[in-house]
C-alpha cells in the first residue's frame, strides 16, 4: 500500500479532485492545493481544513497552470510547505466546445494545450523529481473520451490520449524505481454542474464513488483504472468495433 | 424535466433547473418564478414549482468553518445534515435538532423549521440557528440573525424557501461524549397508556417517540421509545457499528403497503423483543432507522403516497387523537409507521413554524385516488375541530382554509415572500 500522507492536487477545484480532497482531509493527510485563484481556492480550503480538523494539514496556491513557467516554481513551493511529497493528482482541464474547435484553430490549440501539453509538461517535472527520490505515487485523470476518437468530441479525445499515451510511457519508465504511475479514466459523473441533467441511468456515477475508487487506486498502485470498473467493457467493445463501421456510427 | 418530491407526488414539470454550487454569484433571473430545491426530502409540493424554475443547492456543499471550543459551525445551505454527522461526531458534536432522516439540507431544515424527537427538551431546528445568508432576487445579501434582521429571521425559519435563497448558515451544535444513544422502550395497549407514559417520562428523557398502531381494533397501542446521549463511559462492550444499507431497486407496479402487509407488520412490530434495561445504540439506527433502505419511498408503487402530519394542541389532543385514530381505522386505510410525539411549551421561533405545544401524529397512505382525499377530509375536520394544523413540509393536498387557520400569521409572512419566488405549495394555499 502506498502511503498517501502528503499529497498534491492539481486543479483541486474540479468536482472529482474536490472529493479526493474531502476523503484524504478526513483521515488526515496533509493536502496542497493547486487551482486557479479566487474564492473558490479558498472556499475549498476552508472546506478541508474543517474536515480535516487541524488547519496545518491544509495547503493551497493559485496557479494557470495552462501557463508553463508557472510549473517548477508552484512544484517546489508545495514540496517545501510539505516537507516532501507521496503521492501527485493531476485532475485539471476543461471539456472545450467541440463544434467551436472545429472551425476556430486558436481555441482547438488552447484546449490541447490545457489538457494534453501543459499536463505532460507538468508530468515531467513531477518525474524527474519523483524519480530522484524513488518512491510515490503519480496519478492523472484522463479520460474514456481518449480511447478512440469519435466524431463528437475528438479534441477532448485527442488531448486526453496523449495525456494517456505519455502516462503509459512513463509508467513503464518508472516502474523499475519504485513510482507507481496511475492513469485514471472517470466514465459520466454527476457533480453539481449537471445537477438539472436527468442522471437516473446506470451509466451515471456520483463524484463521491469515483472519488473513492481514485483513492484506493492510489493506494494500490494501479495501472489504468476505469471509473466505475464497467466502463472497461464498454471501451472494450468501442475500441474494437471495426473502423469501417465506426467511422459511419454517430458516437 | 420531472422533478418530484420523496412521497412521489405529484409530478412537476419545471422550465428550467440552475444548478447552484457558488455562494458569490448572484441569483439567476428566470422570467418564471423561481424556488430553492435541495435534497428533495419534503413531500407534496412544498420543493415543487411547477410550471417555474428550481434553483439545486445541492452544490453549495462546502464547510466554512467550525469552532471546536463552542460548537459553532459555519457551512453552506446545500450541506447534508449527514455530512455535519460524519465530521463532527467523531470530535465530540452532534446536531442540536434533527429531522428522521440525515439526508436533508441544512437550508431544507431552516426552510421548514423542522423537529426532532427531543423538541420538548430542544425546540426546533430554528432555534439553534445563530445566523444565516439570506440573497434576494433584487440582488441584496442580508445577514439575518435573532439580533439583526430579526422579522427575517421568523418568516426565513419556516418559510418554505420563498423568502430568497438561504446560501450559508451558522448552527450551534451540541456537545456528546460519543456515537452512542442510550435508550428504552416500553409497551403501551392503549392512548391512555400512552398519555401516562408520556407525562411520567419526557421529563427524563430528552427524545421520545412513540409508534402507534392505527388498524381495526387494536388501534391505539404501540411501542413508546426513549433516548439520551451516552455519558462518557465504558464503551468497550459494544460491538463496533457498521452501516449496512439495503436498496429499493425498482418500482413495484403496485403498492406493497397493503391492508394485509400492514396488519402483519404492526401485528410483528407490537410484539418485538423489548429489553426491560435501557441498551446502547448507535445514533444512525436509532434516529435514522429507515435511512437504511435507501428509495425506501419506492415501496408504495409508481403512484406513491401521501403522509399526514398534523399538531393537535393539549387542550383538545386527547380527544381527537382518539377521533382520528377511529375514523382512519373505520376508513379502513392503514400506516405502515404511525408516529406520535409531543412537542415541548416552547415558542417557535418562524412565522410559519408548525411546531407548536401540543401532539403530533404523522401517517403514511398509499395513494388510493380519492379514496385517500376523502379520508383526509375528515380527517381534516377533526383537526380543525380540535385548533390544530398539518405540516406545510408534509403535504401535498390541504385547502387553503386548512393553512390559514392554522398558520394564522400567513398574511404577516406574505409580505417577505421574494417576488421573484414561489412554489406549488404556497400557489395552492393561496387559491
Amino acid at each position: 500500500m502506498n502511503a498517501l500522507n502528503k499529497v498534491i492536487i492539481f486543479g483541486a477545484n474540479s468536482a472529482i479532485a474536490t472529493e479526493v480532497a474531502r476523503q484524504l482531509a478526513a483521515r488526515g493527510s496533509q493536502l496542497f492545493c493547486v487551482a486557479r485563484g479566487g474564492p473558490k481556492l479558498d472556499d475549498l480550503l476552508a472546506d478541508l481544513r474543517v474536515r480535516a480538523g487541524d488547519d496545518a494539514l491544509v495547503h493551497g496556491a493559485s496557479a494557470d497552470l495552462a501557463d508553463l513557467q508557472s510549473h517548477e516554481a508552484v512544484w517546489a513551493d508545495a514540496q517545501a510547505t510539505m516537507g516532501g511529497v507521496d503521492a501527485v493528482l493531476l485532475a485539471y482541464g476543461n471539456l472545450p466546445d467541440q463544434q467551436r474547435c472545429e472551425n476556430d484553430v486558436a481555441a482547438m490549440c488552447d484546449a490541447i494545450h490545457l489538457n494534453a501539453v501543459s499536463a505532460v509538461a507538468l508530468l515531467t517535472i513531477i518525474a524527474r523529481d519523483m524519480e530522484e527520490q524513488g518512491s510515490g505515487v503519480i496519478a492523472a485523470i484522463s479520460s474514456v473520451a481518449g480511447d478512440r476518437g469519435r466524431q463528437s468530441n475528438y479534441i477532448y479525445g485527442a488531448a486526453k490520449g496523449m495525456l494517456t499515451l505519455f502516462m503509459q510511457g512513463l509508467r513503464n519508465r518508472l516502474a523499475k524505481k519504485g513510482i507507481d504511475v496511475v492513469t485514471i479514466k472517470p466514465g459520466f459523473v454527476d457533480t453539481p454542474m449537471t445537477a438539472a441533467f436527468d442522471k437516473k441511468g446506470p451509466l451515471w456515477a456520483s463524484a463521491e464513488v469515483v472519488a473513492r475508487g481514485i483513492v484506493q487506486a492510489m493506494e494500490k498502485g494501479k495501472g489504468e483504472i476505469y471509473l466505475p470498473w464497467f466502463w472497461r467493457y464498454i471501451m472494450l467493445i468501442i475500441r474494437h468495433i471495426p473502423e469501417f463501421i465506426f467511422k459511419r456510427m454517430s458516437l | 424535466m420531472k422533478t418530484q418530491s420523496w412521497n412521489r407526488l405529484p409530478f412537476s414539470s419545471h422550465l428550467e433547473q440552475f444548478p447552484i454550487a457558488d455562494r458569490h454569484a448572484p441569483l439567476p433571473t428566470p422570467s418564471e418564478p423561481m424556488l430553492v430545491y435541495g435534497n428533495g426530502r419534503s413531500y407534496g409540493d412544498v420543493c415543487l414549482n411547477d410550471g417555474g424554475a428550481l434553483l439545486r443547492s445541492r452544490g453549495l456543499d462546502r464547510f466554512i468553518a467550525f469552532d471546536p471550543v463552542s460548537g459553532r459551525l459555519q457551512c453552506e445551505a446545500g450541506v447534508l445534515l449527514g455530512e455535519i454527522l460524519h465530521v463532527l461526531v467523531p470530535r465530540g458534536w452532534f446536531l442540536p435538532v434533527t429531522p428522521g432522516t440525515r439526508f436533508v439540507t441544512v437550508g431544507g431544515a431552516i426552510a421548514n423549521d423542522v423537529h426532532g424527537k427531543n423538541h420538548h427538551d430542544a425546540g426546533s431546528f430554528g432555534d439553534h440557528v445563530l445566523a444565516f445568508e439570506l440573497l434576494r432576487s433584487d440582488g441584496s445579501r442580508m445577514r439575518v440573525s435573532r439580533e439583526g434582521n430579526a422579522p427575517w429571521f421568523a418568516a426565513t425559519v419556516g418559510g418554505l424557501g420563498l423568502t430568497g435563497l438561504i446560501t450559508q448558515v451558522e448552527l450551534q451544535m451540541q456537545a456528546v461524549a460519543n456515537p452512542y444513544m442510550e435508550t428504552r422502550s416500553q409497551r403501551f395497549s392503549n392512548l391512555d397508556e400512552f398519555w401516562s407514559l408520556d407525562d411520567q417520562l419526557r421529563g427524563q428523557w430528552p427524545y421520545t417517540v412513540a409508534w402507534v398502531d392505527c388498524l381495526g381494533r387494536q388501534r391505539g397501542r404501540g411501542i413508546y421509545s426513549m433516548g439520551r446521549h451516552a455519558p462518557d463511559g465504558d464503551l468497550e462492550q459494544q460491538p463496533r457499528w457498521r452501516e449496512k444499507t439495503r436498496n429499493i431497486p425498482v418500482d413495484p407496479p403496485i403498492s406493497l403497503v397493503n391492508g394485509l402487509s400492514l396488519r402483519l407488520f404492526n401485528a410483528l412490530y407490537y410484539r418485538q423483543p423489548i429489553a426491560a434495561e435501557s441498551r446502547l445504540v448507535h445514533y444512525q439506527p436509532w434516529l435514522y432507522p429507515l435511512d437504511a433502505i435507501q428509495n425506501w419511498n419506492r415501496i408504495y408503487g409508481r403512484k406513491g403516497f401521501y403522509q399526514y402530519q398534523c399538531v393537535l394542541p393539549f387542550a383538545h389532543g386527547r380527544t381527537a387523537l382518539s377521533e382520528l385514530l377511529d375514523s382512519i381505522a373505520a376508513s379502513g386505510q392503514g400506516s405502515f409507521l404511525a408516529v406520535l410525539k409531543t412537542f415541548g411549551e416552547r415558542e417557535a421561533p418562524g412565522l410559519l413554524s408548525f411546531v407548536r405545544p401540543g401532539v403530533t401524529l404523522a401517517l403514511d397512505f398509499p395513494n388510493q385516488g380519492r379514496q385517500s382525499l376523502k379520508l383526509f377530509e375528515r380527517l381534516d375536520a377533526i383537526v380543525s375541530e380540535a385548533g390544530g394544523a398539518l405540516y406545510p413540509a408534509k403535504d401535498a393536498r390541504m385547502p387553503s382554509a386548512m393553512f390559514r387557520s392554522g398558520f394564522p400569521q400567513w398574511e404577516r409572512f406574505s409580505q417577505f415572500v421574494d417576488p421573484a419566488f414561489s412554489s406549488g405549495f404556497w400557489r395552492r394555499v393561496n387559491r
